[in-house]
């Protein structure tokens, strides 16, 4: 009883300090147990902008295993903690509801999308570079050795990690393809 | 740089705060212009006008830093006497071959002296003292692909080497000397004929002369900053070069507060290049072989070695990276596997791959993280590529127009394409945010910055890391027991990459150690200093060895600003060698002193015995500033004290290029490709060595055409990110900037009767798209040659898909390239405008091609599947 | 038995701690709260070096997860206003920061450039920065620090683009706190006024009391919304979102007091620099609202950037009002008991 009469605002209003009803006195349970979500955050981890190449650092924090928060890191000497529109939209880019998770597969002279299989598409995928890689075969040029394929190109974006372009360099050169380009040239 | 990297331009905020002069040249009054101190309208594609009157108002006024030129540049070495400059051949320095379309460089040499150009620029023309013209070299190139390579890239992050000292004078009077001959051929970049090129009024172009000469010297320095916007031109190159010279005159370089600080577009873009998805180069900008000169390893380093300053190395560097790519398999006796390179035999750069892929020669392509079919300049001809696939895969976070073409093309509506037409198997592949995975990213001024996995990515998205190691692993299973040699490159690679979590995502930590080199040991190595020629070394990345030295991931440093001094040289770790500015040897005088208390920064410390400062010394470290190398010496020990430019092949900054560029050793004005006026300063038009790339899906706007007689120019805006891909489709970013917009003058709008909001149709020989109208005085004509010239502003972040969708403004661009890189000219074309929206259907192809035919143009009408041949290539 | 009545002090305007107009020293512990209360916080939002990004806009709602809306407010639409680069259009249940874009122009003369010595030429300042040592990098660089923009010679026009980032005003007088018969507006205790959504009916009597027309009802929801100045994030000491995003300290947080005098100082420096219109708007603690806890430094009249040029407490004439009205009353009850008086005659 005590404890329903002493959350009533009127009651308090009445007996409090804040006769007049407009602070302390009306408080609601809600916002007297509200905790931000940066602070009951499993794990704060520190990432950098995926956008321009300013490099702003960034704290992700990570709840249940979903990212609830996206913010700058005040630690870095570039950004100081701060962000632009687009950074701060960084969690929405993370979580945004048209982001695709599936594999989707349109096949030659198809009319929709059809759902394939991560690992069918891998193979699939594999099997094509090896096919196209021996069509396409120049063992010689003008009777200089050249040892590549002209049938298999790439365009890579600039958002891509180092080591990521490393590995894309490393195999495609291996493989002989030589129109390999980036955002970088464009 | 308020607009597009607004976090960035917290520094200018402060560096004004503290006294600097904001300067603001753009075509429009932008964000930036709003917070500067002075706005310099100007045309676009005039930037080289402009900095050439700063050029000219520097060497007329003697406001260079004379001691510094002196000392630094190669503004004393002497040219050879069979020079030409533009100023005695209308616009063409001596070289020019008119059929070809290409310079041979041999009169740009120093007297008496060869300076080769790096190795692996092997297409354009190796001049010698023998006067040896490429010419008789090209006569055995009957490839039909055949194309000249990006030049200036192939010289790596250094330019050519230089075979020895020039003949010098130090008073700089000489009449040959690099100096005089800048002096002379800029002399007609008058305040008056800026205002002629550009539009910008006398009086304001002598305020900025004044305001950087004023603030530059010994005791204060100026730096300029560019976004991307300025290589998107035919003489993207020439820009950058103008603003070296320019800062180097005035002995900004190497300097606290000085410098050219390109302000790039994507968080990676930098390692894009260092470690490069291009074409013509390999990490650490080391060239790609070429089919006709680099039979061996040695002849492939032949020119390198041997020369002046770090390029000497080349083939530690070269026999390093092979080691790391395929290990074991890689020995002497196999010249470490230098066969398993493929080979280049001329430009094979992304729009020569579109145009060989509307032919239907190119069956597969990979595109990851990239949208071209509205990123690209001249879009529809993506688009058009894209549907003469065999096949196609798509890696991005959401369903990107690159990935639907074959649904919503603007080609479907016109009926050019037909979805059962096109033959292209896509696979879509969802892939990790940058909070999924591991990695660094390189930004803008060379920082390596580490970002951890924060959590599993969903469904079937993954890391490119995990896309590219598992599909090599599938495909060296697949081809496991083969006997083919050709497999061999694919089976001897070392792909052994540790993986963890429930996906088996490979080690990015085990890659990045692997890129940044391990000793004969196998421990992580220091730096490129340790790297070694004889196959004992492995090394992904030369300019990236050591950061993971310590067998720590130096990448991954995140100490606090806040603990630590204004370089911060703990946050992260820059290339090379964790150097923050490049060249700084240059920030002391030729003894090794400060030039000033203010701007002191590295010094040489008699009592030490070497260089100090806050950062570290971009030069070797004890050698002292009066050190004269012997005879004989090579590689880093040929330079000497005061050669600051270390990469440089005589140590010195470039006022003059005698080797290495294609389209001449200085930069001079030409109009762009597409100009609505005549070059006033010679009768050469545009750049006589772009590059052209033609066929029914790529015309061009006829220079001074009345039916096309406007300046467009494209930009990004702060609340949008390149071809839309990572904006267009969130909504908070959408609804800022929610629909496609022009932006035109006042005057403009009265002229062609545009209505502020309503709609407009803008028209090349390309295509015809229609925007919102924005009419504000932000635009304004300019008075050029005698008339007005109207520019219109066209953001390029729209396309079919997303929250917010629209035209492509890369629709309109055609592409024609600069000569050096292969980047295309995108910043400026001509264009129609009229009120209205555009025609639809089949319509809009008529429309078109009424243009076309109006201009004078050949005709864009397509064949089947949009397919149309290759008419002409330059 | 309800204590807010006609009599009661505050709305007779005679009690020094709980008025409803004019200066408040302490508007927290008026409200109620313990004398350890934290200082009153707010936001100096220094327009001068807006560079009209909308970080603030776009880190608020990434926060406070907002709907889209188009520029009337309009849930999941999109628009373009026409009015410059602002397609926000105001502050609204879904929009809690707002950029305001004003474009101006006027025609110059250029001045001739002076040529002389160093020094004496135009765009030279005399060398008072600081020699480059290697101090440490001021953990926040305050923007009273920093220089200003004012009008931008562009050719023989000078361009102004004025930016200004608008949020609630957590007026020390709070009509719309005022006027909540639910309780739902309260004052915190960091002095912020601040809806309870739990508490909130819809009724909507709060939106006509804002003099700013800032607090606003989601048009599916029917309760209203507006910044809380991320009182969440307040009470785990962390900053308000657009404030920590704000990439030139544009939007500064902080203690009032404090915030007070870095912008009495700026204006000063701006002042001193001959910039033109520079202004303080919601600083001062007589004006209609007695004063903001949200202020801003202004380069032009308030009704350049929408603002009212005088904003007064709805609530204001409130006592006067029920004075009215009691008098009425009292007559009417006498008229009342003079009829039974009358009847009893």
């Amino acid at each position: 009883m005590k404890t329903w009469l002493d959350a009533w605002p009127v009651f308090r209003q009445l007996t409090g300090s804040d006769p007049s009803g407009r602070g302390e006195a009306v408080r609601s349970k809600r916002t007297d147990t509200l905790i931000p979500r940066t602070a009951t955050a499993d794990r704060v981890v520190q990432s950098i902008c995926p956008y321009c190449a300013v490099g702003c650092s960034q704290r992700v924090f990570v709840e249940d295993e979903q990212v609830v928060q996206i913010e700058g890191d005040p630690d870095s000497p570039i950004s100081r903690g701060r962000l632009c529109p687009k950074g701060a939209a960084s969690k929405s880019l993370v979580t945004s509801g048209t982001r695709q998770t599936k594999v989707k597969y349109r096949r030659p002279h198809g009319t929709e999308w059809e759902d394939l299989d991560l690992d069918t598409a891998m193979g699939m995928i594999a099997d094509r570079v090896i096919t196209t890689r021996r069509e396409t075969w120049q063992d010689e040029v003008d009777g200089k050795r050249v040892n590549r394929t002209m049938g298999i190109a790439s365009l890579g974006g600039a958002t891509l990690d180092n080591e990521e372009n490393y590995l894309m360099k490393k195999l495609y050169t291996a493989l002989g393809a030589v129109q390999v380009e980036n955002q970088a040239r464009i | 740089m308020a607009e597009a990297h607004p976090v960035g331009f917290q520094w200018v905020m402060e560096a004004k705060a503290r006294g600097a002069t904001v300067i603001h040249v753009d075509p429009r009054f932008t964000r930036t212009s709003a917070l500067a101190d002075l706005h310099v309208p100007l045309r676009a594609g005039s930037d080289i006008a402009f900095l050439g009157g700063l050029i000219n108002y520097v060497l007329q006024h003697e406001k260079e830093f004379r001691e510094y030129v002196v000392a630094y540049t190669n503004a004393a070495a002497i040219l050879r006497e069979d020079f030409q400059d533009t100023e005695d051949l209308d616009g063409l320095f001596s070289g020019y071959d008119p059929e070809k379309g290409q310079y041979d460089e041999t009169t740009w040499q120093y007297e008496g002296v060869e300076v080769t150009a790096a190795a692996g620029q092997r297409q354009s023309p190796k001049p010698g003292a023998s006067g040896a013209s490429v010419g008789a070299e090209s006569g055995e190139d009957s490839d039909a692909e055949e194309h000249e390579q990006g030049a200036s890239e192939q010289s790596g992050s250094g330019g050519p080497p230089v075979g020895g000292k020039p003949r010098r004078d130090e008073t700089l009077q000489h009449p040959r000397c690099v100096f005089q001959v800048l002096k002379r051929h800029y002399a007609r970049y008058t305040p008056e004929m800026v205002h002629e090129v550009c539009g910008v009024e006398p009086q304001l172009f002598l305020k900025v002369a004044e305001a950087l000469t004023s603030n530059s010297g010994r005791e204060r320095t100026s730096a300029f900053v560019y976004s991307v916007g300025w290589t998107h031109h035919t003489v993207g190159v020439q820009y950058i070069r103008a603003a070296s010279v320019l800062q180097a005159l005035l002995g900004n370089m190497g300097r606290p507060g000085g410098g050219i600080l390109a302000l790039r577009g994507h968080a990676s873009i930098q390692g894009s290049t260092d470690i490069p998805t291009l074409y013509n180069i390999l990490p650490g900008y080391i060239p790609m072989p070429s089919a006709r000169e680099d039979a061996s390893l040695d002849d492939f380093v032949a020119e390198a070695a041997g020369s002046v300053g770090y390029w000497g190395n080349m083939k530690k560097y070269a026999v390093s990276l092979l080691k790391a790519w395929w290990g074991e398999a890689a020995q002497p006796g196999n010249d470490f596997c230098f066969d398993y390179l493929p080979r280049l035999t001329g430009d094979h750069s992304s729009y020569q791959t579109v145009a060989q892929q509307i032919q239907g020669t190119v069956p597969g392509y990979f595109l990851v993280g990239e949208n071209p079919a509205v990123g690209h300049a001249n879009a529809k001809m993506a688009r058009l590529g894209l549907a003469n696939l065999e096949w196609l895969v798509v890696r991005d976070l959401q369903l990107i127009e690159s990935a639907t073409f074959w649904a919503n093309a603007p080609e479907i509506e016109t009926g050019e394409l037909a979805t059962e037409e096109i033959g292209t198997e896509v696979f879509f592949l969802p892939a990790a945010a940058h909070v999924e995975k591991d990695g660094s990213f390189t930004n803008t001024q060379r920082l390596l910055q580490w970002h951890s996995q924060a959590v599993e990515p969903p469904g079937d998205c993954r890391s490119d890391l995990w896309f590219y190691f598992h599909l090599g692993r599938m495909i060296r299973e697949k081809l496991a027991g083969s006997t083919d040699p050709r497999d061999r490159p694919v089976l001897d690679l070392t792909w052994d990459y540790p993986t963890h979590g429930p996906v088996d995502e490979p080690s990015a930590h085990g890659v990045l150690r692997e890129i940044s080199g391990t000793g004969p040991d196998g421990t992580a190595v220091d730096g490129y200093t340790a790297l070694q020629d004889d196959g004992s070394t492995s090394c992904g990345c030369w300019i990236y060895s050591g950061v993971f030295a310590d067998e720590v991931n130096q990448a991954n440093r995140k100490k606090p600003h806040t603990e630590q001094d204004l370089v911060a040289a703990e946050w992260g770790w820059a290339w090379p060698m964790n150097r923050r500015i490049l060249y700084n040897r240059a920030s002391a005088d030729p003894d090794g002193k400060p030039w000033s208390e203010r701007k002191k920064y590295v010094y040489w410390d008699e009592d030490a015995g070497r260089w100090s400062g806050p950062d570290v010394p971009d030069f070797q470290a004890t050698k002292r500033p009066d050190h004269v190398p012997p005879e004989g010496a090579e590689a880093e020990d040929a330079l000497g004290g005061t050669d600051p430019f270390i990469m440089q092949g005589d140590g010195k900054a470039w006022l003059f290029v005698p080797a290495g560029l294609a389209d001449g050793p200085m930069p001079t004005h030409y109009e762009p490709a597409e100009s609505p006026v005549p070059n006033p300063l010679y009768s050469r038009q545009a750049n006589p060595s772009r590059k052209e790339l033609r066929g029914a899906w790529n015309r061009a706007n006829p220079a001074m055409s009345d039916a096309f007689p406007f300046v467009v120019t494209t930009y990004r805006l702060t609340e949008h990110h390149t071809a839309g891909g990572m904006s267009r489709t969130l909504e908070y970013l959408a609804e800022l900037q929610p629909e496609f917009f022009c932006e035109v003058s006042p005057q403009l709008a009265a002229e062609r009767g545009l209505e502020h909001l309503g709609w407009a149709t803008l028209v090349s020989t390309r295509s015809a798209i229609e925007a919102r109208v924005l009419v504000t005085e932000r635009m304004r004509p300019l008075r050029v040659a005698g008339r007005e010239v109207h520019q219109i502003g066209l953001p390029y972040h729209w396309g079919r898909n997303g929250i917010t969708t629209g035209d492509s403004a890369n629709d309109l661009l055609g592409v024609v390239m600069d000569p050096n890189v292969h980047i295309q000219e995108s910043k400026v074309a001509t264009c129609d405008i009229r009120p209205g929206r555009r025609p639809r259907g089949p319509a809009l192809v008529d429309f078109v091609e009424g243009y076309r035919r109006r201009a004078g143009v050949e005709t864009g009408l397509l064949g089947r599947n949009g397919r149309a041949p290759i008419e002409e290539r330059s | 038995m309800t204590a807010i009545s006609s009599a009661s002090a505050a709305f007779r305007g005679q009690d020094r701690g709980n008025r409803l107009f004019g200066p408040v020293p302490d508007v927290t512990g008026d409200r109620g709260y313990a004398d350890d209360h934290p200082a009153r916080v707010g936001f100096f939002t220094d327009t001068s070096v807006c560079i009209g990004c909308k970080a603030c806009e776009v880190a608020c709602k990434e926060w406070n997860l907002l709907p889209m809306d188009d520029a009337e407010g309009t849930v999941d639409a999109l628009g373009l206003t026409g009015a410059s680069y602002d397609n926000t259009g105001m502050l609204g249940a879904n929009s809690w920061r707002h950029v305001a874009f004003v474009e101006q122009s006027r025609a110059v003369d250029l001045p001739m450039p002076t040529v002389g010595p160093p020094g004496a030429a135009d765009g030279q300042r005399p060398l008072e920065d600081p020699p480059v040592v290697h101090p440490q990098v001021p953990a926040s660089a305050t923007t009273a620090e920093q220089s200003a923009p004012s009008q931008t010679a562009s050719g023989d026009r000078e361009i102004r683009w004025l930016m200004s980032s608008d949020v609630c005003k957590h007026c020390t007088h709070a009509a719309c706190l005022d006027v909540c018969p639910t309780g739902s507006l309260f004052r915190t205790e960091f002095g912020t006024v601040v809806v309870q959504e739990d508490i909130c009916n819809g009724c909507g009597y709060c939106v006509p009391a804002c003099p700013y027309g800032v607090i606003d009802q989601r048009q599916d929801d029917g309760r209203v919304f507006k910044c809380t100045l991320c009182y969440d994030r307040l009470t785990d000491g962390l900053q308000p979102a657009c404030a920590s995003a704000c990439p030139t300290e544009s939007i500064q947080f902080g203690d009032l007091d404090a915030l007070q005098a870095r912008a009495d100082q700026r204006l000063a420096a701006l002042q001193e620099k001959g910039v033109e219109g520079a202004r303080l708007y919601g600083r001062d603690e007589t004006d209609g609202v007695g004063g903001a806890g949200a202020f801003f430094l202004l380069l032009d009249e308030p009704e350049v950037y929408g603002l009212p040029p005088d904003p007064v407490v709805t609530t204001r004439d409130l006592p006067a009002m029920w004075r009215s009205v009691g008098a009425g009353a009292a007559m009417v009850l006498g008229l009342i008991a003079s009829a039974f008086v009358g009847r009893r005659r």
